[in-house]
């Protein structure tokens, strides 16, 4: 086995390796790309398609506008990334309860099941994203108990929506996972279903959980962001790629700033989700 | 969008916990039934507006009366996820062979991999326009690429070292090349896998061909024309759109499931 | 000719001394079974034998040469106790496997497969695959695919430890057949004291770990048709041999 401190410089290694192409990229390919029959095969390497990952880190320091009082692009991209974060856990969290909620109801009884799970099954296939900028159409418009309905609100949503359905499935499968002779064992030790829920299902179902809750963290932050630049949310970082985006001819370093804290900003959530695992060690069993 | 891995530990592929049994879909069909019935019947009853819901029958007629551009504007956003699907099953079953070749390979590879399973991939798609341009369709199938790499290398991976001892200890004994134990061995043990990581990425490339439209340049797909038609409160229409992409991820997903199916023909899980 | 000679052959995994001090000859031709309680070194053994695994000391030779000449030079076959059939391939190309991995040609390989499959009785199931095959049909599979090379070894590990009592009966007097018409020496790895008395020429009782030979006793193998295996199973030597065997285990057991 692989020791940690081996690993975790394999890792850094293998990053910088990714930059080490990066720039050599940049150095060997030609400035404009290659264009075979109009279309571009390879791409613009030039800075002003592909920045100098120095430059990229270096923009982070500097001022987001031209002007005094402006913050910098890595207080912007840090701050756009932490809100689209809470947004994101905020409907991993709905969700997941949700979609746990769902798998208990369907573990008990059997015709919920059968008539619902197909569905919920088919659904981890067709893209729900779609659906987000019809979501983000709620914004203003609809009123609960007096609250008016926000733009992130829409953005909440549409992450509890895609987190909820890989939770309901994964608890599920969980739920059902033991074996019939510990059922049986259970059921002979005239244990009650609730009983049989808590000591033999729940501890079971953790090595199936915690996958498609790793799964549902990587669908709600990309919800998030999809669903910020739908409703047009401000102050997370979907809506900042987006306008640095526009400006990326005269700015590309930016943009990939922007782009840089999206990714962090993924990490973090599955390092969030971690932490959840190793909570869960002692049940764990022989899955890795 | 998002790269699925199949978790499920211990579980030989061809079987993705079949949920519909055959005889069971009474239940299922019925129950979408009594869904649609009852949503269309609070939409007429509580006067439900359209921003919010709505009816079937309105979703209906404007599949219908659209039908031509849905058609055309499915089968751009269904190309590009078909060419990074391929180019991302390609790229990502020769890493796996690279990986599982080479240990430096493998320990290199999967952090990044790893890494790549739980960043949003769909956030390169301005980089990519950046360095092709925004009049192709280059960056798109890029993303989509980058997706389905994700789940195919893992899959692959796990199927190339899973050799049976028997079948190793079999090959030592043979005094087997090393070549020879992947040509008879290691390969077609991994074929079930491999197909696996194909039925599982094929949904994930829908998903990020429609999510990369949301970044910018060429407004021709699925997911432009839900955003237009949205911000046009043709919600309806959007709603047929969305409609459309609903069919087209169920597509490729039972084009994946056949494709598994074909590939472990005759093979028993022993 | 000797098939198998070891001299004091030893093996140890780190701290676990698995295999103490073996001598042991297998002449051309002859039926020995290894017999002793789980974890003694018996398998251990046949895997040095088979270059699966180095001897830590001592002196192996398999048809005269080291392991790993042997070994590649296809001096044995093998059959474990898993049939490992590759279910991807018909009956027919698992027997050929060994003969493709030597580079026989395509029209040879089909001739000698077929020829295998009729000594095994499977001549009818050439294009069906192992997973249509019930336990003891894809050991025999397995059989005549260690047969394949013609080798004058067979080195068998525990082949019929999963099937049951009446197929492995049946299975028991399929291989005196083939090891008679082959005239392959057989080193059997068994825990069963009735098919090690009945098969073997032979009996090696080992002791528990660390594995040493305790005693070799004289088993019952049938000498002429195959049809004289029930009658060996009604006789009185077969009783008196298992009772040595069965005495000789608990005496090595309590030692």
């Amino acid at each position: 086995m692989v020791s940690r401190s081996r690993s975790l410089l394999t890792a850094v290694a293998a990053f910088l390796l990714l930059v080490v192409l990066w720039e050599l990229a940049k150095l060997v390919l030609p400035a404009d790309g290659v264009t075979v029959g109009g279309t571009r095969l390879l791409p613009r390497t030039g800075d002003a398609a592909m920045p100098h990952v120095w430059t990229v880190l270096e923009r982070l320091g500097t001022p987001e506008v031209a002007g005094a009082g402006s913050r910098t692009v890595g207080a912007a991209v840090a701050s756009g990334a932490l809100f689209t974060l809470g947004l994101a856990l905020g409907g991993l969290v709905i969700g997941g309860v949700s979609g746990v909620l769902l798998a208990l109801l369907m573990a008990r009884f059997g015709l919920l099941q059968r008539a619902a799970l197909p569905y919920v099954v088919a659904s981890q296939t067709v893209p729900l994203i779609a659906v987000a900028p019809l979501v983000a159409g709620w914004g203003g418009k609809i009123h609960i108990l007096g609250w008016a309905w926000q733009p992130w609100a829409s953005v909440m949503v549409i992450a509890a929506y895609l987190a909820f359905f890989p939770v309901a499935v994964g608890m599920l499968r969980g739920l059902t996972s033991p074996a019939k002779a510990d059922v049986e064992l259970f059921r002979s030790l005239a244990a009650g279903w609730w009983t049989t829920l808590l000591r033999l299902r729940l501890p079971a179902s953790v090595p199936h959980v915690v996958p498609a809750v790793r799964l549902a963290a990587a669908a709600a932050v990309v919800g998030a962001i999809v669903a910020e630049i739908s409703t047009g949310t401000r102050g997370g970082i979907g809506r900042l790629i987006i306008s640095y985006a526009q400006a990326a001819t005269g700015d590309p370093s930016q943009m990939y700033a922007a782009i840089l804290g999206a990714a962090v900003l993924g990490l973090v959530a599955a390092a969030a989700v971690g932490l959840l695992d190793v909570g869960l060690k002692r049940y764990r069993g022989s899955v890795s | 969008m998002t790269a699925p891995t199949d978790e499920r530990h211990g579980r030989r592929p061809g079987s993705d916990g079949s949920a519909v049994r055959r005889n069971g879909w009474v239940a299922p069909v019925a129950f979408g039934v009594l869904v649609l019935l009852v949503w269309e019947g609070l939409v007429r009853l509580l006067g439900v507006p359209a921003f919010l819901l709505p009816a079937p029958t309105a979703i209906g007629a404007q599949i219908g009366s659209h039908l031509p551009v849905i058609l055309e504007t499915a089968a751009v956003t269904g190309g590009n996820a078909l060419v990074g699907l391929v180019a991302g099953f390609l790229v990502g079953v020769l890493l796996a062979l690279l990986a599982s070749a080479s240990r430096l390979v493998a320990e290199l590879t999967t952090p990044v991999v790893l890494a790549g399973s739980a960043v949003p991939i769909v956030a390169l798609a301005p980089v990519f326009t950046t360095m092709f341009g925004s009049t192709t369709e280059i960056p798109r199938r890029l993303v989509v690429t980058v997706v389905v790499i994700v789940p195919v290398f893992v899959s692959t991976v796990r199927g190339l070292r899973a050799v049976a001892p028997v079948h190793a200890d079999l090959m030592t004994s043979l005094a087997a090349t090393p070549a020879q134990f992947a040509r008879f061995v290691r390969v077609p043990g991994a074929m079930p896998y491999i197909i696996t990581g194909l039925r599982l990425a094929a949904p994930a490339a829908v998903i990020a061909s429609i999510v990369a439209e949301y970044f910018g340049g060429l407004q021709n797909g699925l997911g432009s024309r839900i955003t237009s038609a949205a911000a046009n409160t043709a919600y309806a229409r959007a709603w047929a759109f969305v409609a459309a992409s609903i069919v087209l991820g169920l597509l490729f997903y039972l084009a994946g499931l056949l494709a598994e199916r074909l590939a472990t023909r005759g093979r028993t899980t022993t | 000719m000797t098939a198998v000679e070891l001299e004091e052959v030893d093996k140890r995994f780190g701290e676990v001394h698995a295999l103490d001090g073996i001598d042991l000859t297998i002449a051309d031709g002859e039926f020995v079974s290894l017999i002793g309680p789980s974890g003694c070194g018996k398998s251990t053994l046949l895997r040095i034998i088979a270059d699966l695994e180095q001897a830590g000391g001592g002196t192996v030779l398999v048809a005269g040469k080291s392991p790993q000449r042997a070994r590649v030079d296809q001096e044995y076959g093998i059959a474990f106790q898993a049939a490992g059939l590759l279910e991807w391939r018909t009956v027919a190309e698992n027997v050929e496997l060994p003969l493709q991995v030597h580079g026989m040609g395509k029209a040879q390989r089909r001739a000698r497969a077929a020829e295998l499959l009729e000594l095994v009785g499977l001549a009818d199931f050439a294009a069906s695959r192992p997973g249509q095959l019930s336990g003891g049909m894809q050991q025999r599979v397995a059989i005549a695919r260690a047969l394949a090379p013609s080798p004058r070894l067979l080195l068998m590990d525990e082949p019929f430890g999963a099937l049951d009592e009446m197929t492995r009966e049946r299975m028991q007097a399929e291989l005196l057949r083939l090891a008679r018409e082959t005239g392959a020496a057989v080193l059997f790895v068994t825990h069963s004291i009735p098919e090690a008395a009945v098969l073997s020429d032979r009996v090696v009782v080992m002791s528990p770990r660390p594995g040493r030979i305790t005693e070799v006793i004289g088993g019952c193998r049938p000498g002429g048709a195959v049809g004289d295996i029930d009658d060996v199973r009604e006789s009185t030597a077969f009783f008196e041999a298992i009772t040595a065997v069965r005495e000789s285990l608990r005496k090595a057991h309590g030692s």
